[in-house]
């Protein structure tokens, strides 16, 4: 494996009434997405903006191409926050060609602007883009320079499925570029799709690191069986334990011949028996008891 | 990169301001009112009271002269206290006193262009003679409108000030996008001079504008050099933003930011002497409003309207000001935080 492209030793960020950050130690590789997930209050946010340079650390160290971070760290990192005004009454051409001026070495902004999608609005105002153009306009802000490493802090929040998948997209052709991206999102089914590798954050620390594939294998060797709660009136007569959770019945087994040969057994309709196998949101709940979005 | 950098956010800053067409027409149309009202109300022959300034340094019992104790209780006409008594007969030269009397010498002042000077001397001898010796001079009048517009474009341009760099600053801070400028090479000093340079910029197109616009209907005073005046207006406006730049260093609501702004500008406006003169006023006053950086505008350019004076006759405003400026400017940039 390659030198991290950015290494975070011990990082710690105290405030007055709070440990934010407490301890974080991760190496982000080149070419490749980390993600950082973690519920509302976990010190994600914080993680990445000490690394964005927005923040200073109370303690700890981050090097970048293994020097500690450098004012020109800044020329060569891309950033989107979770939420960032536009100036008002400036176009999208405008303010794209604001913040390339910003920086001494640009990407080539035709090539960006056709592959973030945003030639058709390149000259209305900032203040009438819809969510899906705002975001992609975000994006291209953050690549406007070049970056060799993109922060990209919950990029996908509040857009519909569909531009949640055209940004998707989008960051997979950033991926394929070779660029470094550190993504945090709530979003387990994002992070699952573009992350190769994750790190799940709760009360300020790294609670589990890895791959997804690794962390599930790691943590689960069982699979969710799941039907209505309608389909098995006497859930106390079953010969195991269930999770009834918003009207469906949740049996959790490694043996599903055997437990579904145990649900016939009872009587029991297998019509609406739907099978899944254990994802992020499990691990989560299994590593912190508590839902992501909570 | 600087220069690059700068002009860059200058640019996007003039935009958002020159495409908003509401805070443009407003920046505009409001000091032309302002004018425009003072001009048609102070310009009207209903003033009712004739003003005379008294002279008694050197008393040598005027109230033995009867007919002058009289006059002097004359209803409906304002005696004011005269201290120095050579600005006072300047005061007669430009109409701003209808009649002085110097009650020690025994003798008194009249415009003889002056309408009203004419009326109180009818009034004074009234009763007969006076007595005292008559001295005339000639001058122009001074109109309430020439005396008050320096003072009213300084205000204008203190609201443009603190209003259109504060407010904006701390609306950008609350909404975030200081932060992702923090993210950018752009450093603070960078930032907060396109602030300053865009809004002088603004205010000076704005106040020239104004100027000119209405003086064509009006026709001010204008005894000075017009280069100085807009000298003095650049340097005033530039210690009111650096002003804003303190209140907007870290506040993050709108709110506080506007109680703040409005904290500081409504006393400006009334105790820095645009509107009337602090002659006379208690001490306290007159020594806040040496503080605030309307007090030296408004002053300055009114010598420079009225009196005809340089800068070198306004050294003393012109160096509280550039004082003021520094010290704002460099609180301000100390003080600054992007988030």
């Amino acid at each position: 494996m390659s030198a991290p492209l950015l290494e975070v030793r011990n990082l710690i960020k105290h405030y007055p009434k709070v440990k934010a950050v407490n301890g974080v130690s991760i190496n982000l590789y080149p070419g490749t997405c980390f993600g950082l997930l973690g519920p509302n209050g976990a010190g994600k946010t914080t993680t990445v903006e000490i690394l964005e340079g927005i923040h200073t650390a109370t303690s700890g160290e981050v090097l970048y191409k293994g020097e500690p971070v450098a004012t020109n760290f800044k020329n060569e990192a891309g950033i989107m926050f979770q939420s960032t005004a536009l100036q008002d009454f400036i176009t999208v051409r405008e303010t794209l060609m604001m913040f390339a001026q910003l920086y001494p070495h640009n990407t080539d902004i035709d090539k960006l602007i056709r592959r973030c999608n945003l030639t058709e609005y390149l000259d209305q105002d900032n203040r009438q883009l819809s969510g899906g153009q705002r975001q992609r306009l975000l994006l291209a802000i953050a690549l406007v320079n070049d970056p060799d490493i993109i922060f990209l802090d919950e990029p996908t929040t509040g857009l519909d499925p569909q531009a949640r998948r055209n940004f998707w997209d989008l960051i997979d052709s950033i991926k394929a570029e070779g660029k470094t991206i550190l993504l945090t999102t709530h979003y387990m089914d994002e992070a699952y799709t573009l992350c190769d590798e994750i790190a799940i954050m709760d009360h300020g620390k790294i609670i589990a690191h890895g791959t997804p594939e690794e962390l599930l294998a790691a943590h689960f060797n069982d699979v969710i069986l799941q039907m209505p709660a309608t389909d098995i009136p006497n859930v106390e007569n079953l010969p195991f334990a269930v999770q009834i959770k918003k009207g469906l019945i949740e049996i959790s087994t490694s043996d599903v011949n055997k437990t579904i040969e145990e649900l016939i057994a009872s009587n029991i309709s297998l019509a609406h028996l739907q099978i899944r196998s254990r994802n992020l949101d499990d691990l989560f709940i299994e590593l912190t008891g508590k839902a992501l979005r909570a | 990169m600087f220069l690059k950098r700068f002009f860059a956010l200058l640019s996007a800053r003039n935009k958002e301001f020159l495409r908003d067409k509401s805070s443009t027409s407003w920046n505009i149309i409001m000091p032309i009112l302002i004018v425009a009202g003072f001009a048609v109300t102070f310009t009207s022959d209903f003033s009712d009271q004739y003003k005379v300034g008294v002279f008694s340094e050197t008393d040598s019992g005027h109230t033995q002269n009867t007919n002058v104790s009289t006059f002097l209780k004359t209803k409906h006409i304002e005696f004011v206290e005269i201290a120095d008594i050579e600005k006072a007969v300047v005061k007669i030269q430009r109409h701003q006193l209808d009649m002085l009397i110097d009650t020690g010498q025994q003798q008194y002042w009249i415009n003889d262009e002056s309408p009203n000077g004419y009326l109180v001397e009818k009034i004074l001898n009234a009763h007969g003679e006076s007595g005292l010796q008559k001295q005339s001079v000639t001058g122009k009048e001074i109109r309430y409108v020439d005396w008050v517009i320096p003072g009213i474009l300084a205000m204008n341009m203190m609201f443009s000030a603190l209003f259109g760099v504060g407010y904006v600053i701390v609306r950008y801070r609350k909404n975030g996008m200081l932060k992702r400028l923090k993210a950018t090479p752009v450093t603070a000093l960078e930032y907060l001079s396109v602030q300053i340079v865009s809004r002088l910029l603004l205010i000076m197109a704005i106040t020239i504008f104004v100027f000119y616009g209405t003086n064509f209907f009006i026709g001010y005073a204008m005894h000075g050099s017009h280069l100085n005046l807009f000298l003095v207006f650049a340097l005033g406006a530039v210690s009111m933003i650096s002003l804003s730049l303190i209140v907007a260093a870290r506040i993050t609501s709108e709110e506080t930011a506007g109680g703040l702004l409005n904290l500081i500008s409504w006393p400006m406006m009334f105790l820095s002497g645009v509107w009337f003169s602090l002659e006379g006023t208690n001490p306290i006053v007159q020594n806040v409003a040496e503080f605030f950086p309307l007090t030296h505008v408004t002053a300055a350019a009114r010598s420079i309207m009225i009196d005809g004076a340089g800068l070198l006759e306004n050294t003393y405003h012109i160096s509280i000001l550039l004082i003021q400026s520094t010290l704002f400017l460099l609180i301000g940039a100390w003080a600054f935080r992007w988030e």
